[in-house]
């Protein structure tokens, strides 16, 4: 499988802390890889590095043969890799609509081609009841879907998508996950950071679990599901705490 | 060419209220006096001002508290044109609003660039605009403290925009650029640029990362709200034939544009006019009933500058009342009823 997205020996540090160490990942052409881990294991600050909101101290991103790390996030969406956010940030003065528009006008400067575009991105996420509310009245479950659709009416290439399951009730959570393979039937290359296990076990090609910032395993789910490692570090600990 | 005619189906029932707006606002002079006439270019010069402002504070979202700096610009560059060129005024307000764009791209650069925000952007836009004011003040090219004053024509006279004779002349010259220039913010309200600007107001950070650059966006509006500001000091110096640092850069010349688009709804279309339109009425009002109280209130008959302490009363209340203006009022209510 050719890769459309390299992470090549990622470092980012914050003072003492290494928050990313020496991370190195491939993206497959039409892959669902899984990034898992504790919290705070540095699977955020990992999208910050490849999607340029940070700068890594060593290391090298590539998206389709061209590095990418040293770009700011406006070029790295403009060439098609798109994130969302785990904290979702809608835009929340607009309404369902304008929110998705924003995300329709980067490719298609015709307002009525976008808006075209745009309702059929509400439609897939299901938010066309919504599109003319204010963003700021949504549900939880909406904004999610809503910062799906969003990114979504860019024509992504790659799409990073963080948490987002967290929150959802579980059938909230089965509708999401149908949406997210979906994307990936369109022809679209996704890293899916989840804690939702059940679903990401599902839902990935492979998992990449990282701990304390290091990859510690790669592979597939079943695999992944059975390495002592992995276990130790963080499936055990899964078991410990209420599962979300 | 085939976008631009899409933005315009896009946008055609704004331009069909944009119609009636001007066709109302047109015919005001068939029916009032010269002074009222006076009052209402006034305030549709301010109007045109606050449509400025809400380009770059109401739509792109950085708070201006500094707009006397396009509109003084614009003022200068008209009389300065005239009186040591002899160059048109049509040409003169041209040239301000691309002097004072000019402006606001490198001084905008320069705040953005270094991440200015809220408060502290609108800090240094008002520390430009009184930069600008103490710098005309002292400057003896543009006669200082004194400032200038534009020759009479005599007459009715197109070239010079000077209506003597035919005052409404005047009124609708101007109703004609407030034409425009809504026609404008129009556009851009329904295009890819005014999308990019919401999205930069909201948030820039998810903004960028859906690949919007929130510098270049800031930078379209700043300049774009300066050349629209720009026009209204111009047509200013038209309508007195005469400016003066303080009425071209004075620090209530930046209030008072922000506050009609502030009244009327910030960052909508009609936001502006409508301010304008609510405050002129507004401040006739109060100084007319200061003129000539009712009986039972004979007591505050011609007291010095109550119309104004009554003035700023009503305005606090309206503020309390419609933080976002009457037509952001109008449109919480229809989100209340609708959901």
């Amino acid at each position: 499988m050719s890769s459309i997205l390299s992470v090549r020996n990622a470092t980012k540090r914050f003072g003492g802390l290494t928050a990313v160490d020496n991370v190195s990942l491939e993206l497959g052409q039409g892959e669902i890889l899984g990034i898992i881990g504790p919290n705070g294991a540095g699977k955020t600050t990992l999208f910050n590095l490849i999607s340029g909101a940070m700068r890594p101290d060593e290391g090298e991103v590539v998206f389709d043969g061209e590095r990418i790390e040293r770009m700011p996030p406006h070029l790295i969406a403009g060439r098609g890799l798109v994130r969302t956010f785990q904290v979702v940030k809608p835009f929340s003065g607009l309404t369902v609509f304008e929110n998705v528009m924003v995300g329709a006008f980067l490719r298609r400067p015709d307002p009525l081609e976008s808006e075209a575009h745009a309702l059929s991105m509400l439609e897939f996420t299901g938010l066309i009841p919504s599109a003319d509310r204010p963003a700021k009245g949504l549900t939880l479950a909406s904004r999610k879907r809503l910062e799906l659709a969003r990114a979504l009416a860019t024509d992504p290439r790659v799409l990073l998508l963080d948490e987002v399951l967290a929150g959802l009730t579980p059938t909230e959570g089965a509708e999401m996950v149908e949406v997210v393979k979906s994307i990936r039937d369109g022809g679209v290359s996704l890293l899916v950071i989840e804690h939702v296990m059940a679903a990401i076990m599902a839902l990935s090609d492979r998992i990449a679990v990282i701990h304390h910032g290091e990859l510690l395993a790669i592979g597939k789910p079943a695999q992944i599901a059975k390495d002592p490692r992995v276990v130790e570090a963080y499936l055990g600990e899964e078991f410990q705490i209420a599962p979300d | 060419m085939s976008r631009l005619r899409r933005i315009a189906q896009a946008s055609s029932r704004d331009l069909m209220i944009l119609a009636a707006v001007v066709t109302v606002l047109g015919l005001i002079p068939l029916g009032v006096s010269r002074f009222t006439l006076s009052v209402a270019t006034t305030a549709l010069i301010f109007a045109l001002a606050g449509i400025g402002w809400n380009v770059l504070s109401g739509f792109a979202g950085q708070f201006s508290f500094g707009h006397a700096a396009y509109f003084g610009l614009g003022a200068y560059t008209v009389a300065v044109t005239l009186t040591e060129f002899s160059i048109s005024p049509w040409v003169g307000l041209i040239v301000g609003g691309v002097i004072a764009a000019a402006f606001g791209l490198l001084t905008g650069w320069i705040s953005f660039r270094f991440g200015l925000k809220g408060a502290y952007f609108a800090l240094a836009t008002f520390a430009l605009a009184e930069m600008l004011r103490l710098t005309f003040n002292n400057l003896d090219y543009v006669g200082a403290g004194i400032g200038i004053t534009i020759p009479l024509a005599g007459g009715d006279d197109w070239g010079r925009i000077q209506f003597e004779d035919t005052p409404s002349l005047q009124y609708w010259v101007l109703l004609g650029i407030v034409a425009v220039s809504l026609v404008a913010v129009i556009a851009i309200t329904k295009s890819r640029l005014g999308s990019t600007m919401l999205a930069v107001r909201e948030d820039e950070d998810a903004a960028s990362s859906l690949g919007i650059n929130p510098l270049r966006a800031k930078m379209a509006a700043i300049s774009i709200s300066g050349f629209i500001t720009a026009l209204a000091g111009g047509y200013y110096t038209q309508f007195l034939l005469f400016i003066d640092p303080d009425l071209a850069f004075g620090p209530f010349v930046s209030v008072a544009i922000l506050l009609r688009p502030i009244i009327g709804g910030v960052g909508t279309i009609w936001g502006p006019v409508l301010g304008a339109a609510i405050l002129s009425v507004l401040g006739e009002v109060t100084r007319s009933l200061v003129r000539e109280p009712p009986s039972f209130l004979q007591v505050i008959e011609g007291v010095n500058g109550l119309d104004q302490v009554l003035f700023g009363l009503i305005l606090v209340l309206v503020i309390i009342r419609a933080p976002d203006g009457v037509l952001g009022w109008f449109r919480r209510r229809r989100q209340r009823s609708a959901v």
